[in-house]
């Protein structure tokens, strides 16, 4: 190693000498060095720029800080590492490790961030937001207030209104508020044109009603200033928010009743009374999330059967696949069967099946009324394979069964062979049976190789979500729970469900599972590296 | 592949004629094994054989596809591509192919640099990418389908509801999957071989894509294929991204079709299953040896 370093030449070849003293040390300088191969990088890393300096401009516009923040940093590491001659492994790091940085990493981070809070359906937001949402959500028609003539303008596809205000022209949509338009044509006190936008008439507007009705054009961006809303397309009227808040002591009041209310703990502003305005906001909740799965008496029953039922079908999926595929592995290990070949190659036909395909006709085949199990194997039976709690559990695991056994077949195959003859044929000399062998030899050499195996199949399994959701989508459900969640649920499935499937999403419970889950999964890979000794290899 | 199958079968056949027993005691000894390997396939071919005639029964609904091969019709194969099934199968092909892509470039670079350079943090780095690997990416789904949400504001061409943002999150995975599979393979590849091409005055680049790339070409395919079967059967994230019908992937887009039990048309979905089964059953059985090998080394079929 040291020898061949002493051979390399001092510099590459193609360096002639310096030219300048101040170049003397640049021989593979790019400015004089232009290769196909740095066009190419120069080609991607101007591109990777221009989309890094287009996300920082939008960043900037929406005001997305931690996305503009990354943005910078990356660009910066970018550019530094592809134009510096030091950073080589870097070069082929980043553009991995940049993925792996956000899309795992810090997914990862986020989703024990979001455990903490109370981020959902009603709090998905900040506090600026739902003080927004708030005092849209509460404007009336303002008593009294004068009507204004409006006109109904459209651009692009983007409905707005254009009326006459104190004589000016103004023309806002829902996105903008009401902006001067001072080249509008004014006739009487109706706007009848303005320019880059197109009037609709009677006809386009009773086709857009619905959309009209509903539109809400602000005074400004201050919610609190209201909006003009128009019923019949040609009339305005002015909407106030009857709850008005106050910035300075952080309260809404309502100006009807007179009734204040104070930002709670729990991210909502709550009235003496009790009576609670939405949408709230995001706030931490501390540990609230990973107790309620204990202490909600609707949740815990049936997050304690999941979490068993989760633990039982990994468990005895890998113990079923397994005793399945080490059996007939064993039953074809014998050189002197006719058409071993063709027997592996269609046993493994399950396998190669994707596995999602093979879960959704299962499903059909297990249909109680119509299924192919029922009507013709069994002579028009009626048994709810997939809609009663014990039977369907037994089906997800037969199912699994069936998809999983020629993976163990195979595996076990390779070791089997592993094992030297010699071995067996000394034991089989020393008078052991065929039970002895098994027991004593051919099972604690084969586990050798298979359990770290066995070990990741149970993780793969503690979390196929795949599988129950495309065969009974967790079901036959439970009664009663806050969350759908049903018999045959996963941990991972009720995580889906709790965050995307129970109507009030709850991304802060959904999260604080998925952090158990975690925890779980990380403890079992721990022990499978364990005991590849994987850690020491490196 | 046909010249290893009679390599090896003729010295087989050859001890089975010797020492085969006959009669009774080849029921006993070997003819079982025939009775339970017939058993086991059939019972691993029925679900296979029943989707295929389903697929070919016209206007087919659940009970008219029990009666196998009643008719034979390819009615539903033309239907397929009337409908969204053509787009969800070339998304599927689209975001499988440039996800294979881009984990065998993406990982191949990161096992070259692991491999061949002498960096700080190189140790920390193999241990760190090892610690990722034990957690599934699909298991922060939530958090990926909130990142997305935030993203979609300032790029809302990798936000939610978009192929390219699918891409970019499985993307994500490459590294801490397929790393460390790569790793072991570049380093059985000499390293004089590189010392030699840097003698000649190669660059480094010149050495990973000229030299190393194509040295370790069949792991590379490896991956690439692996990738992509995973990337297919992928349903929880793509689900989670994907909210529009035209942009679904096979697995989401299917699912819709089999779980509609009451106007489900089953037929169609069956002929849908059996297109959408046919790259991955022949690149499965092409590659049932790298795969296997693959899976040892402590990766799971999706």
């Amino acid at each position: 190693m040291t020898d061949q370093q002493t051979l390399e030449p001092p510099a590459p070849p193609e360096a002639p000498g310096p030219r300048s003293p101040r170049r003397s040390r640049g021989d593979g300088s790019h400015a004089r060095n232009f290769s196909a191969g740095f066009v190419v990088k120069l080609i991607l890393v101007a591109l990777v720029d221009a989309l890094g300096v287009y996300g920082i401009l939008a960043a900037l516009a929406v005001q997305s800080w931690g996305i503009l923040a990354f943005l910078v940093l990356a660009l910066v590491a970018v550019n530094w590492i592809y134009f510096s001659k030091r950073a080589v492994p870097g070069k082929y790091l980043i553009p991995g490790l940049l993925f792996l940085l956000v899309y795992q990493l810090f997914v990862m981070a986020y989703t024990g961030y979001v455990a903490f809070t109370n981020y959902g359906d009603g709090h998905n937001s900040t506090k600026a937001d739902a003080v927004e949402a708030i005092s849209i959500q509460n404007e009336t028609r303002v008593e009294g207030s004068p009507t204004l003539p409006l006109t109904v303008v459209q651009r692009d596809g983007e409905l707005g209104f254009a009326v006459v205000q104190d004589g000016d022209a103004e023309v806002g949509t829902a996105e903008e508020p009401f902006t001067a338009a001072d080249d509008a044509t004014v006739e009487g006190e109706r706007v009848t044109a303005v320019p880059g936008w197109e009037v609709l008439g009677f006809a386009q507007i009773a086709e857009q009603q619905a959309a009209i009705t509903e539109l809400r054009v602000p005074f400004s961006d201050d919610p609190s200033e209201g909006s003009v809303r128009t019923q019949d397309g040609s009339t305005g009227y002015v909407y106030q928010s009857t709850l008005v808040y106050d910035e300075a002591t952080d309260t809404f009041t309502d100006s009807a009743t007179g009734e204040t209310y104070t930002p709670s703990e729990s991210g909502n502003f709550v009235s003496e009374d009790g009576d609670v305005l939405t949408p709230g906001w995001r706030v931490g909740v501390g540990l609230d999330n990973f107790t309620r799965v204990f202490t909600d008496s609707r949740l815990a029953g049936p997050f304690a059967q999941i979490t068993v039922w989760t633990f039982a079908f990994a468990f005895l999926s890998v113990l079923t696949t397994f005793a399945v595929g080490l059996f007939l592995a064993i039953v074809f290990n014998d050189p002197r069967i006719r058409g071993r070949k063709v027997y592996r190659s269609l046993l493994i036909l399950p396998y190669a099946f994707p596995g999602f395909l093979s879960a959704l006709v299962w499903k059909g085949m297990l249909n109680e009324r119509f299924g192919f199990v029922n009507e013709v194997l069994l002579g028009g039976a009626d048994i709810g394979w997939l809609t009663s709690p014990w039977l369907a559990k037994l089906s997800i695991l037969m199912v699994n069964l069936w998809l999983g056994f020629p993976y163990m077949f195979i595996v076990c195959t390779g070791a089997l062979q592993a094992i030297p003859a010699d071995t067996i044929e000394a034991a089989k000399i020393d008078g052991a049976g065929a039970w002895r062998i098994f027991r004593s030899m051919t099972l604690p050499l084969l586990m050798i190789s298979v359990a770290p195996l066995l070990i990741a199949s149970f993780a793969f399994n503690f979390n196929n979500f795949t599988l129950i959701y495309m065969l009974t989508g967790g079901g036959p459900n439970f009664v009663g729970t806050p969350v759908v969640v049903g018999h045959t649920d996963l941990l991972i499935s009720m995580v889906y469900s709790v965050a995307f499937e129970s109507g009030n999403k709850q991304y802060g419970l959904a999260s604080a599972l998925s952090i158990l889950i975690f925890i779980v999964v990380g403890a079992i890979s721990y022990v499978g590296f364990r005991r590849t000794r994987k850690l020491e290899e490196i | 592949m046909a010249s290893t199958v009679v390599d090896r079968e003729t010295p087989s056949t050859v001890v089975e004629r010797d020492g085969a027993p006959r009669g009774r005691r080849w029921w006993i000894e070997i003819g079982w094994r025939h009775v339970v390997g017939i058993v086991t396939i059939v019972i691993c071919i029925v679900p296979l054989v029943y989707v295929l005639s389903a697929s070919l029964n016209p206007g087919g609904t659940l009970t008219g596809s029990n009666q196998l091969f009643r008719t034979i019709d390819l009615q539903n194969y033309r239907e397929l591509f009337e409908g969204n099934y053509s787009s969800w199968f070339a998304n599927s092909i689209v975001i499988c192919t440039v996800t294979s892509i881009g984990t065998v470039l993406m990982g191949g670079a990161a096992a070259y640099a692991f491999s061949r350079f002498r960096f700080q943090g190189r140790q920390g780095g193999l241990t760190a990418l090892l610690i990722v690997q034990m957690f599934p990416q699909m298991l922060a789904f939530v958090a990926i389908f909130l990142v997305l949400l935030s993203i979609g504001d300032v790029f809302p061409m990798l936000g939610l509801n978009s192929r390219l943002g699918l891409i970019a999150v499985y993307l994500g995975g490459a590294l801490g999957v397929n790393t460390f599979l790569m790793y072991g393979f570049f380093n059985t590849v000499p390293r004089e071989l590189d010392e030699a091409a840097k003698i000649d005055g190669a660059t480094h680049a010149q050495i990973f894509w000229t030299i190393i790339l194509r040295l370790v070409a069949p792991i590379l395919a490896v991956v690439g294929l692996l990738s992509f079967i995973g990337t297919f059967g992928e349903f929880i994230i793509a689900k989670v991204v994907l909210q529009r019908p035209d942009e679904f992937t096979l697995a989401v887009g299917l699912y819709f079709w089999a779980a509609d039990e009451r106007n489900a048309r089953w037929g169609l979905f069956a002929a849908g299953a059996v297109l959408a089964a046919i790259p991955v059953v022949l690149l499965f059985l092409a590659l049932q040896r790298y795969i296997v090998s693959g899976l040892t080394a402590g990766s799971v079929k999706g």
